[in-house]
């Protein structure tokens, strides 16, 4: 780490008078020994314990990603039809509403301490929002355990489940509106109190995008989910199921886009983290952020592209997200983390050609290397597959089959989850001070994962071109229309789960075991994960920092591959599509 | 460094690969924007979503009265229907089947109707793989129009319960 370009973000000589909002000011923080930032106490707190929660949660829907793999991989075909609906309504839950929101209100509490020098606005509304959190999540797991709530992630109307599901979700989302709302203060009273100068850093400007999404998301959620309780409990009439869809997904695809956005505020954290990166432009990665925030809350229409009831125009405008602008901001994204590590490696030294500077990138960091793999896992599959099928003539050769969760899974499992898992190798050396143990498989770790994930991935995208739905437990009622070449799809999708859970299980053993037995590293700096060195002397690096500055062959080159691969494959599906029978 | 605050003239247009990749990103979002709009008027595969109200019970009243008119045979316990070429035809869903089977003249056009009975359904045509949402209350209306003929399978892949996975229809292609 450049311990140089990493200081206290306050200035303390400008503050005469002590600030008790100030981190660097208050005996209620510490000084990171390794980056030196402050850290406040109460956010430690709370970072540990909802981190801790969601790793739990992440061992839950892992446990059941691999039942689900070898029940779907037809030649194995585990779980009897009533536990394969149960425990695929587990795995959604545990998934992508407990592993995530907890991780991240996680990441939200260290964006608005360390990263502005301010003191968490309240322990108290921190210990509603964590109570409220983990109540709604123990109350849906219970409830779906207990088969009360068969009705999957979804919970379609009319499809009821047993009352306290949906109060749960209440639960869950109201909690994390609240720890939100604690996020917010922080920031209100570290800008009203001048606990730092000029602007919010990067990272915590990402965040706040993500956490301006979460509260458009999580009222949809409060909207949608009230009604149905109420209906459950027998005091209303039943909502109206295409209205349901239509608000479910404002809570359901926009929270897979707090996701997008707070994987990328990692993405540049770890690359600061872990080579010194800083962006090329602060105003074009602000700006990107900023069109999440303005157009990524229309994609709902995402799942209701060959519904009855809503139109043609409508469908376009809003998949489109209109016109595209938030998939433009993740191609923006895409450019400058790449092209920020680029520029910070040739700042270094490494100059030679347009890739020399990747082979000497620290590989050996397990956090960098579940970064770059998140990042091309997110960019080349889950993106080029999403934006593909969410167009809206495509997704009538797709909807519903097993190419959804092809595509899902590769963002945000190969994505955010992964990316998550990197930040871990920080976060708990950083924040519960302890080293990691067993670092060599550490080191391998996100490439079993991400390797996993890519083949599942890869089976599931293949089988649901043929055809095969997703969310079913058996194929062969349908007979011959499901040849040997979808089984052999889907024993890859199973192979692919299996190993991506060997992955998950490596990471949950290496990061308990770390905290059970892993070093103290208080009072000095965290055992390093191995970073690049600065080659060539001081001077030549200085006279070359100007004119590299900008220079980005090798990442112009990576995103026109992309471009290319984008554009092969989104025109294949039209093609595809071309060949189905005449419909309107 | 972006866990600090930036220099105060942070903000700053883009130069170099960054301004050239911005560019290109836009103009190949526009390009997949304009080729939904442009599907509409030359391509032959939409979903508009065209739907009317109606209540389940009125919706199965229609397709008891479809098929009493229709009937050209039967497979089993199931109703073979053949609606007259060019009209409509219609296709109700329930937990766990799909009622009647279709039989339907190869390169005529007809308008499908489908609602369901109960919960949600997915109608998702094989092998060709289309698939449409069919919700309760909406009558969902495609106008298709099938190309060869053969025998075509019809599975379910919206979730509907328990023997969801045995939720398997069939058309007929003459």
């Amino acid at each position: 780490m450049n311990a140089a370009d990493i200081t206290n973000p306050a200035s303390p000589g400008n503050n005469p008078e002590s600030n008790p909002y100030a981190l660097n000011e208050s005996s209620r923080a510490r000084t990171c020994d390794t980056t030196k930032l402050p850290v406040c106490f109460d956010a430690q707190r709370f970072i540990r314990l909802n981190a801790v929660l969601a790793v739990v949660f992440l061992l839950v829907g892992g446990i059941a990603a691999l039942l689900l793999a070898l029940t779907r991989w037809q030649t194995v075909h585990l779980l009897p039809a009533d536990w394969f609906y149960r425990i695929l309504t587990l795995h959604g839950f545990n998934m992508l509403i407990f592993w995530i929101l907890f991780f991240e209100v996680a990441i939200l509490y260290f964006c608005c301490t360390s990263l502005i020098n301010a003191r968490l606005y309240s322990r108290k509304v921190a210990w509603v929002s964590f109570g409220m959190m983990a109540a709604g999540a123990l109350m849906v797991n219970g409830i779906i355990l207990a088969g009360k709530a068969d009705v999957l992630l979804t919970s379609y109307l009319p499809l009821l489940a047993h009352p306290l599901f949906y109060l749960g979700i209440i639960f869950m989302a109201v909690g994390t509106l609240i720890g939100v709302f604690n996020f917010f203060a922080t920031l209100f009273m570290a800008r009203r109190h001048k606990t730092y100068e000029g602007s919010v850093p990067l990272v915590t400007f990402g965040a706040t995008a993500a956490a301006i999404i979460a509260v458009v998301t999580l009222l949809h959620g409060a909207i949608v989910m009230i009604p149905t309780f109420t209906y459950s409990m027998g005091w209303t009439a039943q909502p109206d199921p295409m209205w349901y869809r239509m608000i479910w997904w404002g809570l359901g695809h926009m929270s897979q886009q707090v996701n997008v956005c707070a994987m990328v505020a990692v993405w540049y954290l770890v690359a600061t983290l872990a080579v010194g990166a800083k962006p090329l432009n602060e105003a074009v990665c602000r700006s990107a952020f900023v069109l999440y925030i303005l157009f990524i809350n229309i994609a709902s229409a995402h799942h209701l592209l060959v519904d009855p009831g809503v139109g043609a125009t409508w469908k376009i405008w809003n998949t489109s997200y209109a016109m595209y602008l938030a998939v433009l901001a993740s191609m923006i994204h895409g450019f400058t983390v790449p092209a920020s590590v680029e520029v910070a490696m040739r700042t270094k030294g490494y100059i030679k050609g347009i890739f020399g500077w990747v082979a000497n990138l620290p590989w050996r960091n397990p956090a960098f290397s579940a970064v770059v793999l998140s990042l091309v896992i997110f960019g080349f599959i889950g993106g080029i597959t999403g934006v593909t099928l969410g167009t809206q003539q495509i997704n009538i050769i797709a909807h519903n089959t097993l190419r959804i969760p092809g595509h899902f899974h590769a963002t945000v499992v190969g994505g955010t989850t992964l990316a998550f898992m990197g930040l871990a190798y920080y976060v708990v050396p950083l924040i519960f001070r302890r080293d990691y143990i067993w670092r060599s498989a550490a080191r391998i770790q996100p490439w079993i994962f991400a390797g996993g994930i890519t083949l599942m991935s890869f089976g599931m995208s293949f089988a649901g071109s043929m055809g095969v739905a997703r969310r079913t437990w058996d194929i062969d009622p349908a007979g011959a229309v499901y040849g040997p070449p979808a089984h052999v799809m889907l024993g890859l999708a199973g192979i692919g789960g299996s190993l991506a859970f060997i992955g998950l299980l490596l990471f949950v053993l290496l990061t308990v075991g770390t905290l059970l037995f892993g070093r103290n590293n208080t009072g000095r700096a965290m055992e390093s994960w191995g970073e690049p060195r600065d080659i060539g002397d001081a001077a030549s690096v200085a006279r070359k920092t100007d004119k590299e500055e900008h220079k980005t062959p090798g990442t112009l080159v990576l995103v026109l591959i992309f471009l290319a691969v984008f554009a092969v494959y989104y025109f294949a599906n039209w093609k595809a599509l071309a060949d189905v029978w005449p419909v309107r | 460094m972006s866990i600090k605050p930036p220099p105060s003239n942070w903000f700053q247009a883009p130069s170099g690969n960054e301004r050239l990749w911005i560019g290109l990103a836009l103009m190949w979002c526009l390009i997949m924007f304009v080729m939904m709009p442009f599907w509409h008027l030359r391509g032959q595969q939409n979903s508009t979503g065209e739907a009317y109200a109606i209540s389940p019970r009125d919706f199965q009243a229609q397709v008891e009265q479809f098929v009493e008119r229709n009937q050209v045979g039967s497979e089993g316990h199931d109703p073979i229907v053949e609606p007259p070429p060019g009209g409509d035809a219609y296709l109700l869903a329930r937990m766990w089947s799909w009622y009647p089977i279709l039989q339907l003249q190869a390169g005529e056009t007809y308008r499908l109707h489908i609602s369901s009975l109960d919960i949600q359904h997915g109608f998702s045509l094989l092998p060709m793989n289309m698939n449409f949402q069919i919700i309760p209350g909406y009558d969902h209306v495609l106008t298709i129009t099938p190309q060869a003929p053969g025998e075509y399978t019809i599975v379910c892949n919206e979730f509907c319960g328990i023997d969801h996975h045995r939720m398997i229809g069939k058309i007929i292609v003459k």
